[in-house]
């Protein structure tokens, strides 16, 4: 069981530095970049987070699930746009991802669900998103919350 | 004599041979041929339905006729195609400038249910103040989505609440009311503006 934890002082530094939480944390070869998200309107609706999540490693490793004080059901989610143009959303279940490979997280695909908000999320905060895997290891990555009329990270 | 009857036998058999085959282009081809299944939206021109906008003013297909439309299904509680759809759309409509105030841009609720004009005001104003937002009874709703041959559905969700799934695209009308083209989700999004744009310019040639 490896678990080490970004300290709330790192995150702050990293934040106020401007940087995309490049997040150093957890399994050393699991690196998380530019993770952003949007403010919501309230509590009652959910709220979605993306970022990429890059294997640096020699094994596979398998995102199995999310964990956040914020909500109490993240859940990761795939949207798909069919051939009609009809877009739906569901469950996607756990995330291999081979050595050298990464995934991202990004808006019309997959995406960080957090379902059942435990407070609303206010542009200009952050929240620990902790990404769990199949080896038990853990990371955890401080996401900024952006405008809800954000496009991306930089924005 | 015989002759000439034989040859008029022959050329009303040609004619009629012409005129089946003319017959049968418009039947299935041709202008009285059938839309596709689930094809192109009908012209706002030929749309009925009845809905309230963001500010509470009723409003109704002729309320888009006689300026470009880009419209828009989607649901408030909708946390990633929906909020990003309508970023993309503030992004082009800031491109666009000066065109963007000739266009209506309306985001139309596809769950009425829990988008009331309130709701639809407070959500429509994080974006472009261009984006009008429009809900209304469910029939009316199903009226729009019909017109448009948009398709939406309640799905349940595993936390007891519900989502929606919708037709994501972007639909384009020339201002005469016709269906001019439509932005698929699937499409680089930096494509749309020269798309926009070029359905204004047709507008435009159309008009002439």
């Amino acid at each position: 069981m490896k678990k080490y934890i970004l300290t709330s002082t790192l995150a702050a530094l990293l934040t106020l530095g401007g940087f995309s939480a490049p997040a150093l944390a957890g399994l050393e070869y699991v690196v998380v970049e530019n993770a952003w998200s949007r403010a919501s309107i309230g509590m009652n609706r959910p709220g979605a987070a993306y970022m990429t999540i890059r294997n640096t490693g020699d094994e596979p490793v398998t995102l199995i699930g999310l964990t956040t004080p914020l909500a109490m059901m993240p859940e990761i989610h795939e949207t798909k746009t069919n051939a009609e143009g009809v877009s739906s959303m569901s469950p996607a279940g756990e995330i291999a991802i081979a050595p050298g490979e990464s995934v991202a997280l990004e808006p019309g695909g997959l995406h960080a669900m957090l379902m059942r908000l435990q407070e609303p999320m206010t542009e200009g905060d952050t929240f620990p998103l902790t990404l769990l895997f199949d080896d038990g290891g853990e990371v955890t990555v401080e996401v900024p919350i952006l405008g809800i009329a954000a496009r991306g990270p930089e924005d | 004599m015989r002759r000439r009857a034989i040859l008029g036998y022959g050329a009303a058999g040609v004619g009629a041979v012409a005129l089946m085959l003319f017959v049968g282009w418009w039947q299935v081809d041709g202008p009285g041929g059938p839309e596709p299944v689930g094809q192109r939206p009908v012209a706002l021109t030929e749309m009925d339905f009845r809905l309230t906008d963001h500010e509470g003013n009723a409003v109704g297909p002729e309320t888009l006729i006689g300026r470009p439309t880009m419209a828009f299904f989607g649901f408030t509680y909708c946390p990633d195609v929906c909020p990003t759809t309508l970023s993309d759309i503030s992004g082009w409509l800031d491109d666009l400038g000066d065109e963007a105030d000739e266009m209506n841009v309306v985001f139309i609720t596809v769950d009425p249910e829990r988008d009331t004009v309130e709701t639809m005001a407070e959500y429509v104003g994080y974006f472009h103040p261009g984006i009008r937002g429009w809900t209304g009874p469910e029939e009316q709703i199903a009226r729009v989505a019909d017109g448009f041959r948009a398709t939406y559905e309640r799905v349940p969700t595993e936390s007891g609440d519900y989502t929606m799934n919708h037709t994501a695209s972007v639909f384009l009308f020339a201002a005469s009311g016709r269906f001019v083209t439509m932005i698929d989700y699937h499409e680089p999004r930096e494509f749309a503006v020269p798309k926009i744009r070029r359905a204004l310019a047709e507008e435009m040639e159309g008009a002439t």
